[in-house]
């Protein structure tokens, strides 16, 4: 019955990734942002909390935990730490999540054990696309069926990981609809291109990659014969991403709220002023209100139900609030919030990012 | 655990309530709206039966509870399990609000009167002054708390209450004004109205008492009938009172309340807000709801639709405005769920009550301004109701602390200032 309070369970789930991203996450996301690199043992402890493996079916290896809600309470924790921090150690989310929600039996049971290891496979997804009016329902990726095979043709970018992975899922038009491949990342007319320049997130290494009549065998596409409900797992990436912006944004908040206290000018703390508190007063009513549109769409999930509306309303929504957030949390900073050694500016440049990072992230 | 299951009885109580709105709201909307002071009846006469049973079950509630352990009953080991009355309560707000929130506040029931009286009365009072609403003719419930230089520092009121020992009597002198239904509670029916008034003007808050006048007590008179932008079928008044006569036991709260002046009066009190906001924010949600649902059928009359779909890029404006619409009325209602939630489950919600109550205004006045402009000259003639729904909206930003006053509470609740330290 209607309750917002997390349990026992999440409750220390949250604990323990709290204590995660302040001893470990904190202490290396600038140097990770301005050197394009993130140390791989903190992202291996954050993949030794094992959210993933927690949620994957006990046929498979996993715990048979899975909920979305739960999902989106850690992506929440995490993000609060580092966007590009939290993206990395979820990437392997990025094949594991369309597997167990779309993938024939022979696909979960070849690729889903790898998962519940202790090292994450080096598997990544490639859903954006390099243009203007980027459509995830109108692709101009193609996969066309030739044989027993498919032919893949199109340019992807911000795929992370891309130049170490063994295999890429790559989603392409087919048949007027989303669907998609597993690719194995050596295939010939795969190119792994130039790194990518982002605006933000930049501790995360993404690379466009090139299909130049990249052949896979048909039993590669997802779900097999049926395909995949494209909705579905897009439902699944817009809850995560929509959880990570309500981390980052109460990261910015909470950023805010407490340099406003202890900044004296005229005499007294600025949080003093109407117009810092009332700006702090919204932001913390705003991410209040995210988080729970984020976790209406995953708590109907949970319940088998449909969440495109849900989830789509909420994305639009979340991608407007983190950016508002995260640029009041810079101008209550003033000067200090324009230079780099402060983080804001850091999570401003990562929330304009979410209204084009569909696929990035799945729970 | 998370989640957002409504108990069964919430739809059956939803479509009883749309039959009511459909029946005896929606078809007199218009005519109330084009002539202010005159009365709902049809509404009235449909939900007083309606409400009795509603407060003959609060009541037997109360006197089990103050019968079982002759505590106030508000502690929550009184309660066994969640208390989804409340959830009731505010899920019926918003049903009848969707119908027609002007209406909805002339609903005979206790209001804001009774939330006065739950707050700060002892279970007798509270015993005393409901069993009032579940008998004989319908009654309204009121609330008299502003004066003409008392709004948002309503500490400041100037309305006295003096002993008089020898009849064992308070006499209450003074003025209030914007009171819902301040005449149909004193003058049209044997109601009550909660006023609150100082025993020591000298005091501020520690001085302020609340205390319930019950219908046809002399010396209460109407000063004004405001005529208003808004929820025109809502009567709002001033009320004038010169000597009234009030029992001692009329004075809300405890023997402690009663005999001292600490700010114990004052606090209690003002924790009405803490419910009364979230119904609030309830109302102004069903508002935006009705706003919202007419405008997409309207638009889709003319082959205007979301597909959820599509991407921002292949959006019109109004498919974009409409999903902006569906997110702040969505963000609104949830925020007002989990405040709702928290006292369902017996936890403070002072800080919840406020963020609801601000966001829930905030989000009804746009989504109503929105769709008027949306639908254009057909929006903007009074053929339509959208236009008196942008109108009703508005109150939501006002009353019951401003948006900007329930901001500030929000704003010192975060960063745990005083009134001393955060203006």
């Amino acid at each position: 019955m209607l309750d917002f309070r997390l349990d026992e369970e999440q409750q220390m789930l949250a604990d323990t990734i709290g204590r995660y991203t302040r001893e470990r996450v904190r202490k290396v996301f600038r140097d990770a942002e301005e050197d394009g690199r993130i140390p791989p043992d903190v992202v291996q402890a954050g993949w030794e909390i094992g959210v993933l493996p927690t949620g994957i079916p006990e046929a498979y290896g996993g715990f048979g935990e899975y909920s979305a809600v739960t999902g989106a309470v850690a992506t929440e924790a995490f993000a609060w730490g580092d966007l590009a921090i939290t993206l990395s150690v979820m990437v392997p989310n990025l094949v594991a999540v369309p597997l167990m929600f779309a993938g024939t039996e022979e696909q979960k049971k070849a690729y889903l054990p790898l998962f519940a290891d202790e090292e994450a496979p080096p598997f990544t997804a490639a859903l954006t696309e390099p243009v203007i009016q980027f459509s995830p329902f109108k692709l101009k990726t193609t996969a066309v069926r030739d044989g027993e095979e498919y032919v893949i043709n199109g340019t992807k970018t911000v795929v992370p990981f891309a130049d170490q992975a063994d295999m890429i899922l790559v989603y392409a038009e087919e048949g007027g609809k989303t669907q998609a491949f597993l690719v194995p990342a050596d295939s010939e007319g795969l190119e792994v291109a130039a790194k990518d320049k982002l605006m933000g997130i930049k501790a995360l290494p993404t690379f466009m990659v090139t299909y130049s009549d990249v052949r896979v065998p048909a039993a590669n596409r997802l779900g097999g014969e049926t395909g995949i409900d494209f909705a579905l797992l897009l439902a699944h990436s817009r809850i995560a991403l929509g959880a990570a912006a309500v981390g980052m944004a109460r990261a910015s908040y909470e950023y805010a709220r407490d340099y406003a206290k202890q900044r004296v000018q005229f005499g007294e703390p600025i949080a003093h002023r109407q117009s810092i508190a009332f700006m702090l007063a919204d932001m913390a009513t705003e991410v209040d209100e995210a988080r729970l549109m984020v976790w209406e769409a995953a708590w109907k999930l949970d319940q088998g139900q449909d969440a495109l509306r849900e989830s789509t309303v909420m994305k639009h929504h979340v991608d407007r609030m983190v950016l508002t957030v995260a640029d009041r949390a810079v101008q209550v900073l003033g000067g200090y919030g324009y230079i780099r050694e402060y983080p804001v500016e850091l999570w401003l440049r990562n929330a304009r990012g979410f209204a084009s990072f569909d696929g990035l992230a799945m729970i | 655990m998370i989640s957002f299951e409504l108990p069964p009885f919430i739809e059956n109580q939803g479509q009883l309530i749309e039959m009511v709105a459909k029946q005896a709201m929606r078809p007199y909307s218009r005519d109330l709206d084009e002539h202010e002071h005159t009365r709902p009846t049809a509404f009235v006469n449909m939900t007083w039966p309606f409400v009795q049973e509603m407060v003959k079950r609060s009541l037997k509630g109360l006197e089990e509870q103050n019968g079982s352990n002759g505590s106030n009953g508000h502690t929550p080991q009184a309660r066994k399990g969640p208390d989804y009355s409340i959830l009731a309560l505010i899920t019926m707000i918003e049903q009848l609000s969707w119908g027609d929130a002007g209406q909805y506040l002339c609903l005979p029931h206790p209001m804001l009167g009774g939330a006065a009286v739950d707050s700060a009365g002892t279970p007798e009072q509270r015993i005393r002054f409901l069993r009032k609403f579940t008998e004989g003719d319908p009654k309204w419930g009121a609330m008299a708390i502003t004066e003409a230089d008392a709004g948002s520092d309503n500490s400041s009121m100037r309305t006295t209450a003096v002993l008089d020992e020898d009849t064992h009597e308070w006499i209450l002198n003074g003025e209030k004004i914007f009171i819902t239904n301040g005449k149909l509670a004193l003058e049209e029916s044997d109601g009550l109205c909660v006023v609150w008034a100082t025993v020591d003007p000298g005091a501020g808050r520690a001085g302020i008492k609340s205390f319930v006048v019950e219908g046809n007590t002399p010396g209460v008179s109407i000063a004004k009938q405001e005529n208003k932008l808004g929820i025109r079928a809502s009567d709002t008044v001033s009320l004038h009172f010169d000597n009234v006569r009030v029992p001692y036991e009329n004075l809300l709260g405890s023997a402690e309340v009663q005999r001292e002046t600490t700010v114990k009066g004052f606090k209690g009190a003002m924790k009405t807000f803490d419910s009364s906001r979230p119904a609030v924010a309830a109302s102004a949600v069903g508002i935006a709801r009705a706003a919202l649902e007419f405008t997409r059928e309207k638009l889709a009359e003319e082959g205007v639709e979301v597909d959820y779909t599509k991407s921002l890029h292949e959006m019109t404006a109004v498919e974009r405005d409409l999903m902006e619409m569906e997110a702040r009325y969505k963000g609104a209602w949830l925020l007002t769920l989990r405040a709702v939630s928290l006292m369902a489950h017996g936890e403070s919600n002072r800080l919840e009550s406020s963020m609801c109550k601000f966001r829930a205004g905030e989000a009804v006045t746009w989504i109503t301004q929105k769709a008027v402009e949306l639908l254009g000259p057909v929006g903007y003639s009074r053929e339509f109701l959208v236009e008196k729904w942008m109108r009703d909206a508005k109150i939501n930003d006002i009353y019951e602390g401003t948006k900007q006053i329930n901001q500030l509470i929000v704003a010192r609740s975060i960063l745990g200032y005083s009134r001393r330290e955060l203006k």
